[in-house]
């Protein structure tokens, strides 16, 4: 076969995705088409999970014949001159791009999943970063763009990454050869031939005909309508609640009454309602939207009870049978990490049996031996079916329970701070109710929750004095989700205190 | 053996005169090596050149064949030393390592055989880990070359020229009576290409022939005064011969035309990359066609001042393309140009950064500002296809990607100790922690953030020995079984031993040099035919003299935990050293993941273990992912309506290794984590069983639905 002309191939893609086999068969697929074929990669540390590139160069045999002269190749991509990149996920596209590789003459096939950065991973909320502008920017810096979930076709045809990019390349048409030549290549490697032949043409297919839509099972819904017992509920919200609500406070609703029974939804929606009193209904209610949302969360709190009750639910025993790749009729045994503490306990026992335990150290030393370590609780056995049975279905203890106490006094305590606040400021209450956001988890995450959110609460005052109430405390909650050790939420406390004390003292002064 | 096998390649070292061999840099160097009739092979594994270790200790059939002794060398200090073996015999001979941190390491052994003189040619290729891609200091090789008088080549980074220069510089090494430095590349290393090869040579004069008639001549050896002759031997018959035979045999290549009044003078080793700079500049075809007259300097030390003074006459200025600093050719030829009353201007660090990789951008960009002021006249083409991006989207983009460092393995058996002292940490404060090389230098980075410096291999402990006075907290270093047989046992532990050390060092044994790829060492569990293994590490330290020594499993957290604020805690003074021991989870799925594979394929009964997070009880915290960073433990969309904070979720990848599941325990973290146990090819029992458990808890299942039906919202 004769080829009229070079391409350059750039392959970004992360250490252990298999760039290394991609840019082999690249090889491999010009020298069997007539190119002289040359790649490099840089192995070492970015193989070990970093960002690594590979550049393969084709250069048409004939040409090269025809001169008598070998010709001379680089050894990594020059910036606007790449042919082609491959980016096996969406953000290792914007890094082809930052570097330049990605122009006019670029096609440019990317993965559109997220594989998320460890900076991403570690952040105590939400620390993900959008990939919009690199779309944006590869729709406009490429000359054809091609875009796909490859991670999706990967595990749809249980080949690897490597194999469906493979198949977009082909897919593509940037390369003269074939999707015959492109196969014959993965056949004669000889590895996993039908699976990463599968994956090829999942590749082949998402870029050439846009099919990339991999259908997700979705749980069977008995939608038989409202049980008679929560319909007075649900009247009474789309009655007495604006529609704006509505949805926000249909799923809190919801969540109360699966954590405990109506009557509690009922306390639920009379919490609201209280709120609701005092929202002037700007922007769409947010205020009382707010408060739905973070009110079922907090009164829908995580408790033995709960965690017993979500561990043994049928729903659950589909979910981790999906989770793990399970096949269909295949044996799966789980066993849950659990770690109860002597609090874990006391939680569920009436309030001054568990103060005294929880003051007595005698008492914590004796319990202490039963609850001093981590447990394996195989929930798919009866051994640990059972017990968990049994615990899920103490919900008549719940409400005489000390933390039923505990809890109930922190919730009354933060609506009264967001009514307060609702009277003159409700932008301001909207972020006070939002604050519940960084009360979550177990043990010492909970706790560290608990602390940040009082030592929030405890400046109420200080923030109501500044000049945009909300956005300060806005600033506060993303502080204390800055880094676990607090370090960013003192710092900005003792700038907001210590601004207030100053500028306290120049009233003094004048 | 190692992460990457190489039974196809050691096919390829036997092919003969006039067949192709494909392959990658470093695999053809090898070939040449055979082909030039090398008697002995030597070596310390690491990136760049792990791959020619790796291949001959894949190739020993061949090696037999050919009479070639092959060593995985304790240290390049060991494998500088081989070539002892030159001085006095007519053996060819080649070492190899990463550089400069190996160089750093053999110094000592290759500055006394370059004073003693070989007659049997000795290379040493050494992998320029220098620019993107290379973990060390960035320094250069050139100047090892410098001090102790050792010609430096730099080939063409194409095939034929690498392994032409392999072959000349053994003819090199013996008309100079010195050993020669080969320097590759990061990725000259690894570039994929093809070259035509030769026969394989056996050697003439064997190993056995020098052992049965030894040979001893007082000269060479290092003492006074025979050590004050090398020196003069050096300069007034080594130099002059290694001159005279670089300039006969034309080494260095006199290329491109006659245009002009200008010239460029390049390492050869960034020749292809200045060659597609002027194609792109539309001063060169894609085979290096140019009208600029180019001077390539496939041997980098010494200069050939003739062929330099004769290049850069009646030319008024010169581009030095010349990579990393101290800009030492930059230098030389200024000064040989002065001597020699030559008035080129020479023009290198002016145009182009004075630190850093020379990317074909850089070099683009260097080599158009030279001709901008030289040859303002010539005609070229356009710059290359200029982003159709704004400065807006190019920040945006920018700002968008995020960092990715590299970090431990899905399953790495190293995680968990970090995990352990992070979280002793947070129970006896912080404490200055020494490192070391290896794979366990990723702690330094998110999300662990421990480690205060790295000296070198097998320096993590005697990193540390300063810090030794009476306190209240002690030091931890951390050294990896690769770095402890390197030098670590007497630099870290016997120092440590003798200076009475009361500090704590936690010895990373994962059962192979991990971080070079894979490589067995002493303490290695697994059976190898022809190195001795299963030499205990906990033995080595005890035998030296330290009595507070403990050995734990790593994917045990809590009893990590417990043994390192011991070794924090305890009264008795001395040297703590705790050896955690694991195995490398890359090696360990190599060799599992077929054998699984073929026992479910052949209907035996097999139980894969893979984590998982419950997504009804995660909040979204992340602390699991804080303790752990495993590439498997990521992040998905909270399917909560009411939550927005994703919750943690592990992907497939997951090996089960179980660190996770320890974490949540030694952390007492939430709930949310399982373990799940997968059953392939069930027996009689297991289908008896879960038919049983099934029914019962289907039925109690059944009872709470019916309950939860009652509350049914839609």
């Amino acid at each position: 076969m004769s080829q009229e002309r070079s391409f350059k191939i750039a392959i970004q893609a992360l250490g252990g995705q298999g760039g290394g086999v991609l840019s082999g068969w690249i090889v491999k697929l010009g020298e069997r088409a007539g190119f002289i074929a040359q790649s490099t990669s840089v192995p070492g540390v970015a193989q070990r999970t970093g960002a690594t590139v590979y550049y393969v160069e084709l250069y048409p045999k004939r040409l090269a014949e025809e001169r008598q002269q070998a010709p001379v190749l680089a050894l990594m991509p020059v910036p606007g001159d790449v042919d082609i990149v491959l980016a096996s996920e969406i953000m290792e596209a914007g890094r082809a791009i930052d570097r330049g590789f990605v122009t006019a003459k670029t096609t440019l096939i990317a993965s559109s999943h997220r594989v998320y950065a460890i900076g991403e991973k570690i952040g105590m909320g939400d620390a993900r970063i959008s990939s919009g502008s690199i779309h944006a920017a590869a729709e406009k810096a490429a000359g054809k763009f091609l875009i796909a979930d490859m991670e999706a076709c990967a595990d749809a045809t249980n080949s690897i990454i490597s194999s469906v990019l493979f198949g977009a390349l082909a897919g593509s048409d940037a390369l003269p050869m074939a999707r015959d030549e492109f196969e014959a290549v993965i056949r004669d490697q000889g590895r996993a031939v039908e699976s990463n032949l599968a994956g090829f043409a999942a590749g082949f297919e998402a870029v050439r005909y846009g099919r990339t839509e991999v259908s997700q099972p979705t749980e069977e819904q008995q939608a038989a309508g409202p049980a008679p017992a929560v319909r007075p509920l649900i009247e009474r919200l789309h009655g007495q609640f604006p529609e704006a609500t509505h949805a926000m406070a249909f799923e809190g609703l919801k969540r109360v009454v699966d954590h405990q029974d109506p009557r509690y939804g009922s306390l639920y929606l009379d919490r609201l309602q209280s709120v609701l009193a005092l929202d002037r209904g700007g922007t769409d209610y947010r205020l009382t939207t707010t408060v739905a949302k973070h009110l079922a969360l907090w009164m829908a709190y995580d408790d033995v009870i709960r965690v017993a009750d979500l561990k043994t639910r049928s729903t659950r025993f589909r979910r981790f049978r999906r989770d793990v790749l399970a096949a269909p009729d295949q044996i799966v045994h789980v066993s849950e990490y659990m770690h109860p503490r002597i609090e874990e306990l006391c939680d569920m026992l009436p309030p001054r049996v568990a103060r005294w335990i929880l003051d007595s150290s005698t008492t914590r030393k004796v319990l202490g031996v039963f609850f001093g370590k981590g447990r394996r609780l195989p929930t798919t056995k009866l051994r640990g079916f059972v017990p968990l049975y049994i615990i899920a279905s103490l919900r008549f203890l719940r409400r005489s329970s000390y933390k039923y106490q505990q809890e109930t006094a922190r919730i009354e305590n933060w609506l009264d701070l967001v009514r307060e606040a609702a009277g003159y400021d409700q932008a301001f209450a909207t972020e006070i109710a939002a604050l519940q956001r960084l009360i979550k988890g177990y043990g010492d995450t909970h706790a560290r929750g608990l602390a940040n959110f009082s030592a929030i609460t405890a400046v109420l005052d200080v923030l109501r004095r500044q000049d945009n109430p909300a956005e300060a405390t806005r600033d506060l909650h993303d502080a204390a989700l800055a880094d676990e050790n607090g370090v960013a939420l003192r710092a900005a406390l003792s700038r907001l205190t210590g601004k207030e004390e100053g500028s306290a003292d120049a009233e003094a002064v004048a | 053996m190692a992460e990457r096998s190489f039974a196809k390649e050691v096919k390829d070292l036997k092919i003969g005169a006039g067949e192709v061999f494909h392959g990658e840099g470093i695999l053809a160097v090898t070939k040449a090596l055979l082909q030039s009739g090398v008697s002995y092979v030597g070596g310390y594994q690491g990136a760049p050149i792990s791959h020619l270790m790796d291949v001959l200790a894949d190739a020993e059939e061949i090696l037999g064949e050919l009479k070639v002794h092959f060593e995985a060398s304790a240290s390049e200090a060991a494998a500088a030393a081989m070539l002892a073996a030159s001085v006095n015999y007519p053996l060819r001979g080649a070492v190899t390592w990463k550089s400069t941190v190996g160089t750093n390491v053999a110094s000592d052994a290759l500055a006394s055989v370059t004073s003693s003189g070989v007659i049997g040619g000795c290379l040493v290729i050494v992998g320029e880990d220098y620019g993107e891609g290379s973990s060390i200091m960035q320094e250069r090789t050139h100047a090892f070359a410098m001090k102790s008088q050792m010609w430096l080549l730099d080939p063409r980074p194409n095939l034929e020229s690498i392994t032409e220069m392999v072959e000349r510089g053994f003819e090199l090494s013996e008309a100079s009576n010195t050993p020669v430095m080969l320097e590759l590349r990061i990725r000259a290393c690894h570039v994929y290409g093809s070259f035509v090869a030769k026969d394989n040579v056996t050697p003439a004069f064997t190993l056995r022939d020098a052992m049965e008639n030894p040979q001893r001549d007082y000269s060479r050896v290092v003492l006074p005064p025979s050590n004050f002759v090398h020196e003069v031997e050096k300069i007034e018959d080594r130099w002059p011969a290694a001159i005279r035979f670089i300039q006969e045999q034309k080494l260095n290549e006199f290329m491109g035309g006659e245009h002009g009044d200008i010239g460029i003078i390049v390492q050869g080793g960034l020749y292809n990359a200045m060659v597609r700079a002027l194609e792109l500049l539309g001063l060169a075809d894609s085979f290096g066609n140019t009208e600029l007259p180019i001077y390539c300097l496939n041997v980098a030390y010494p200069l050939i001042e003739s062929e330099v003074v004769d290049f850069c006459r009646r030319k008024s200025a010169v581009l030095m393309i010349e990579e990393g600093q101290p800009e030492y050719l930059e230098q030389a030829v200024n000064s040989i140009l002065k001597n020699a009353g030559v008035d080129a201007r020479v023009v290198g660090k002016g145009v182009f950064p004075k630190a850093g990789e020379y990317t074909g951008q850089v070099l683009q960009k260097g080599v158009a500002a030279f001709l901008d002021e030289f040859a303002p006249g010539l005609e070229r083409k356009p710059a290359n296809g200029a982003s159709r991006l704004n400065d807006t989207d190019t920040k945006a983009v920018a700002a968008t990607v995020p960092a990715r460092p590299a970090g431990f393995c899905t399953g790495c058996p190293e995680r968990p100790v970090f995990s352990a002292m992070k979280l002793v940490q947070k129970d006896i404060g912080k404490f200055h922690v020494s490192c070391d090389i290896g794979c366990h230098l990723f702690s330094i980075l998110p999300p662990f953030d421990i480690g205060n410096t790295t000296m070198g291999y097998g320096l993590g402990w005697a990193g540390a020995s300063a810090l030794q006075a009476e306190s209240d907290q002690r030091t931890v270093s951390i050294m990896g079984d690769g770095g402890f047989w390197h030098n670590g046992l007497t630099s870290g532990v016997g120092n440590a031993v003798f200076n009475k050390n009361d500090n704590v060092l936690v010895i990373i044994d994962n059962g192979y040099s991990a971080a070079t790829g894979g490589q067995h060492l002493l303490s290695s569990r697994a059976a190898n035919k022809t190195k001795s293994t299963n030499n205990r590490i906990a033995r080595a330290v005890k035998g030296l003299g330290v009595d507070w020594v403990e050995e734990v499993n790593t994917y045990d957290i809590g009893r990590m935990k417990k043994v390192m604020t011991d070794a924090m805690k305890t009264k008795k003074k001395g040297p703590k050293v705790i050896v955690a021991q694991s195995e490398c989870m890359l090696n360990r799925q190599r060799r599992e993941k077929p054998l699984r594979r073929k026992a479910i394929k052949d209907g035996v009964r097999v139980v894969r273990e893979r984590f998982g997070v419950d997504e009804d009880t995660c909040t979204g915290d992340h602390a699991c992912i804080r303790l752990s960073g495993c590439p498997s433990l990521t992040l998905k969309d909270n399917p909560d309506p009411l939550r927005d904070d994703p919750v943690a979720h592990v992907n497939n990848e997951c090996v089960g290794c179980g660190v996770c599941g320890g974490n949540a325990h030694a952390a007492v973290l939430c709930p949310s984590f399982y373990r799940a146990d997968l059953v392939y090819n069930p027996n009689r029992w297991d289908k008896a069983s879960t038919r049983i458990r099934g029914a019962v808890i289907g039925f109690l299942q059944r009872l709470r639905n019916r309950r939860r039906a009652r509350y049914a919202f839609e």
